[in-house]
């Protein structure tokens, strides 16, 4: 919470408020008890509300209980992360207030199920603690049905009221949540609430107001980061995929399965990894682009088949939502350890297109951008996002999809001749042609996977193999020309460039923030298209002391990460260095700054 | 950023439009129209009879070169694509059944046609065969079976017969073979018929029939690798000595256990239909849910459907 307090003019002799224009709220219980629910209606009023919004949460990968935190950032400024520190912890057990205590700033507000919880004395002068029976009074109020069912709905009552959030939309919200169940749940979930709602959380403890929304325009829509690519697809104009189920990967194939066969497509389920990308790369070739995806190990069985597309030149959508490797590794944490496999898995040179989202918006866009290349250049596209994109929720500016829905109906009508490999076509850009167009020359064309002639059929000359990997190549040259330089955030020179991919560009930019305001010249730079790089980044690097690539991987055997790899190949700056971390979690602003300084002075000493 | 488009220059723009004959004039595609490159197999080799037999089917059942799809893996036999006139495809080792699988249910225009080895279909593409089975995925599936592996030149397959000698079984195979009319029928293959390149009137026939079948249907279809397993099927050609003996009259084609029991006779069994029975297709059932989903978004674009979930989103 950013602001000075300022008490609330009301003459209504109401609680006083303080305005504040964000706030951190973590919630911490078991994954049986709807936390995520409570998240998912306070990041939706928050959108409702013109608000901004971030969220991070974690999940157990096991399926019942198990430790699970959701934590919110809700603010009227820009929100960058999910924010470092909490201003409040709500906590439901013993071992969730011990766990997360250290969440919460100084001064922060620890609102714990007494029923629970018993507050540790040493810690009180550091926290306000306000214990709330929680269980007891959620029993009471909807008569001792639904126990701990109703005790989240009961918890979001009370934040209600500490932050004077709007009860007639959160009512709404709830109703709709429940709608089509049996009406006693929207009565208990209601009674819940209210009751929560009325519980006078105010005479114990300080409540908030947030100062005014000014910047929002237009509506907004609350999603997180997989349901914003999946339905990015479908703007986009896939109408087919398959896949295989995995953690954090399944939801999107999950909806896929749902929602494709409303506009005439299907997702199929696969025995397998390799099948689901067979089966994809067989409907794009039938004329449409079509999706498959994966996380971790799924990615690696991926591999021989995706250089069949880029060998064949089939347009193609591969998502990665990267999670903890290597093997079956940590299936529900965040890692960024997958570029590598991404740009270049697989055997022999097989160039292919990379790109990452930044946030959850992003994800939405990307799928349109993805599947116009992968058209375009007839080649493969691998969408790299992660474990903390995928689940995290945002709030965004509701896309114009009138203008952005695509029909990608293939085009049949008949053709005089057609080469798949043309040589002749410029950037070595050639399309696809799909089966059952009829063609008059009566030469037809094969896709394969073995070094071909300009028709598709085999060959050994030496010459071929050069220049058709030469095409390869160079449609990827061409794609890197065509796209747009990234922009640094922040001034052009300065002392340190904080270089980032995925789902970290906010944290660097907060980094940014936090850094120029405590007088370091710190810009940031994000890529999202990372194979092949844009142009014309060497020139960016220049206006700066030193490159610092922040990634969520291993700094590897020679210091530094998976991207700063690339870079340092592709530029031969040893001022690019790497700052990496594995421990499954997204950055802090104050740990990247921390990890920016601590790097400044190794170096410093050794000059 | 590249700039968000959706707008390509029309295809080869510059040329002439081909004078196209109406479906009713043309004529059934004769083998110089359908014949592309000459095979690259060994004289002598079985595969050459299959392909023949293909072309006369494409002829005979007057198949445009635009509506073949002529798929395969990798082999000796996934070869075949390459001489075929036709859209084709030469995919991945084993995998060549899910690429067609994407075709075939996104496609229903086409006739999808796969090709490949015994050691393509049982062993590296076995899981894919059991699903490809119980989908029953709309395809004609022609595994030419020459118990060996041909392109590799002389490893066991997963249909050699026990003690033949292979480079990777010097004192001879040991592994029990796989029968692949067992397999497919409990795999839940809906068509399953064996026959020999020997016999081009019979692997017609099958083909035929394969072809008329909705649903998957697979036909096991002796071919004589001449290279490295010379001979293995002398005991199914009558010009060698042996016999080619059809299926019997009064087999049951929809008896699962009659299937299976035909099937465990010893090499080389019976040629024909072992197994055929009808039951939807995933094609069918898969366009069932979209015929159902598309009835309640009735008139509307698509924008407009992705509009209500956005709606709700808010
Ligand atoms: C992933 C992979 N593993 C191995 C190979 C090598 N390979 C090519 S064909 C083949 C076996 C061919 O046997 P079969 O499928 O029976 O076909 P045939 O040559 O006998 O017609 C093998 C092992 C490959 N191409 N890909
Ligand atoms: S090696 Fe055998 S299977 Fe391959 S072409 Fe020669 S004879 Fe035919
Ligand atoms: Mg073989």
């Amino acid at each position: 919470m950013s602001d000075s307090t300022v008490a609330s003019a009301s003459s209504v002799p109401q609680p006083k408020f303080s305005k504040i224009s964000e706030a951190v709220i973590r919630i911490a219980g078991n994954s049986q008890d709807g936390i995520q629910a409570i998240g998912g209606f306070l990041a939706r009023l928050a959108g409702r509300s013109e608000q901004e919004v971030m969220t991070f949460m974690t999940i157990p990968s096991t399926i019942s209980g198990g430790a699970s935190i959701f934590q919110v950032r809700i603010g009227t400024g820009e929100v960058l992360s999910s924010g470092d520190d909490a201003d409040v912890l709500l906590a439901f057990y013993q071992e969730s207030y011990r766990n997360h205590l250290s969440s919460l700033r100084k001064g922060g507000i620890v609102l714990f199920d007494s029923d629970h919880v018993e507050p540790d004395p040493s810690k009180s002068s550091e926290f306000h603690h306000v214990g709330v029976p929680i269980t007891s009074l959620t029993v009471e109020a909807i008569g001792g049905t639904a126990r701990d069912k109703g005790k989240n709905i009961y918890a979001l009552g009370l934040i209600a009221r500490m932050f004077d959030l709007n009860l007639a939309k959160l009512e709404k919200l709830i109703s709709e949540r429940f709608a089509g169940k049996d009406e006693s749940v929207t009565k208990n979930a209601l009674s819940a609430f209210h009751a929560g709602y009325a519980y006078n959380v105010s005479g114990l403890v300080e409540t908030f107001q947030f100062t005014d929304s000014s910047k929002r325009a237009g509506h907004q829509v609350v999603m997180n980061g997989n349901e914003a690519l999946a339905y990015g697809l479908i703007a986009a104009g896939v109408r087919f995929g398959a896949g295989y189920p995995i953690t954090p990967w399944s939801d999107i194939m999950e909806l896929l399965r749902r929602e494709l066969p409303k506009y005439g497509g299907m997702f199929i389920q696969c025995e397998d990894e390799i099948a689901s990308i067979s089966m994809a790369i067989g409907a794009s070739y039938s004329g449409r682009v079509a999706v498959t995806g994966s996380s971790g190990p799924g990615i690696s069985l991926k591999t021989e088949a995706l250089g069949w597309a880029v060998m064949a030149e089939i347009p193609l959508i591969v998502v990665d939502v990267q999670r903890g490797g290597p093997s079956t590794g940590m299936p529900t944490n965040v890692e960024q350890s997958d570029l590598n496999i991404a740009c270049f898995g697989g055997h022999g040179d097989s160039p292919r297109v990379v790109i990452a989202p930044s946030n959850v918006e992003d994800c939405f866009y990307v799928a349109i951008e993805a599947v116009n290349i992968a058209r375009k250049y007839s080649v493969p596209v691998v969408l790299v996002t992660d474990q903390a994109i995928a689940t995290r929720i945002e709030a965004f500016e509701e896309p114009d999809l009138k203008k952005l829905c695509q029909d990608l109906a293939p085009d049949l009508s008949p053709v005089q001749e057609f080469k798949p490999y043309d040589l002749q076509a410029p950037d070595g850009i050639t399309r696809h042609l799909a089966p059952g167009t009829r063609i008059a020359s009566g030469k037809y064309p094969i896709v394969t996977g073995l070094e071909h002639d300009e028709l598709g059929h085999p060959t050994s000359s030496p010459k071929l193999h050069q220049q058709m990997t030469d095409k390869r190549r160079n449609k990827l040259k061409a794609l890197a020309a065509e796209w747009t330089t990234p922009k640094v955030y922040g001034p052009p020179e300065g002392d340190v460039l904080l270089v980032g991919w995925g789902s970290s560009q906010g944290p660097l930019r907060e980094a940014v923030e936090k850094a120029r305001a405590a007088g370091d010249s710190y810009s940031s730079l994000h890529i999202r298209l990372l194979n092949p790089l844009p142009n014309g980044l060497e020139d960016i690097f220049a206006g700066y002391n030193h490159v610092f690539v922040v990634e969520l991987n291993d700094q590897g055997l020679y210091g530094y990460g998976q991207l700063a790899g690339i870079l340092r190949a592709r530029y031969c700056d040893p001022k690019i260095r790497g700052i990496n971390k594995s421990d499954g979690l997204t950055w802090k602003v104050k740990e990247i700054l921390q990890r920016v300084k601590e790097q400044l002075t190794t170096l410093k000493q050794k000059n | 950023m590249i700039n968000i488009t959706n707008e390509f220059p029309p295809r080869l723009s510059t040329l002439k439009p081909a004078p196209i004959l109406p479906e009713s004039e043309r004529k059934g595609l004769t083998k110089k129209e359908t014949a592309a490159d000459h095979p690259t197999w060994c004289p002598g080799c079985g595969d050459f009879s299959v392909l023949a037999l293909y072309f006369k089917l494409i002829e005979k059942r007057a198949i445009w070169h635009e509506k073949i799809t002529t798929v395969a893996g990798i082999g000796c036999s996934s070869r075949f694509p390459y001489f075929v006139q036709g859209h084709g495809v030469h995919f991945i080792h084993g995998r060549a059944l899910p690429f067609a699988t994407g075709l075939s249910l996104t496609r229903p225009d086409l006739h999808v046609f796969v090709f490949g080895g015994d050691g393509d279909a049982f062993s590296i593409g076995g899981n894919h065969l059991t699903h490809a089975a119980r989908k029953n995925i709309k395809m004609t599936y022609v595994i030419m079976d020459n118990q060996v592996y041909g392109l590799t030149k002389k490893q066991t397959s997963p249909t050699s017969p026990l003690g033949f000698k292979s480079k990777t079984d010097m004192w001879g195979a040991i592994d029990h073979p796989i029968n692949p009319v067992k397999q497919l029928v409990s795999a839940g293959a809906t068509f399953i018929a064996r026959t020999t390149s020997t016999n081009p009137k019979h692997v017609l026939e099958m083909m035929e029939a394969a072809m008329d079948h909705d649903g998957f249907s697979v036909i096991q279809c002796l071919s004589e690798c001449v290279e490295f397993f010379e001979g293995a099927f002398d005991s199914a050609n009558p010009r060698k000595g042996g016999a080619f003996t059809e299926v019997p009259a009064d087999h049951d084609k929809t008896d699962e256990f009659a299937a299976y029991k035909l099937a465990a006779e010893p090499f080389p069994g019976k040629f024909g239909i072992h197994y055929q029975v009808q039951r939807e297709t995933k094609n069918k059932l898969e366009a069932d849910i979209t015929g159902k989903a598309r009835e309640k978004f009735k008139g509307l674009e698509d924008w407009q459907i992705l509009q209500r979930n956005f709606d709700r989103m808010k």
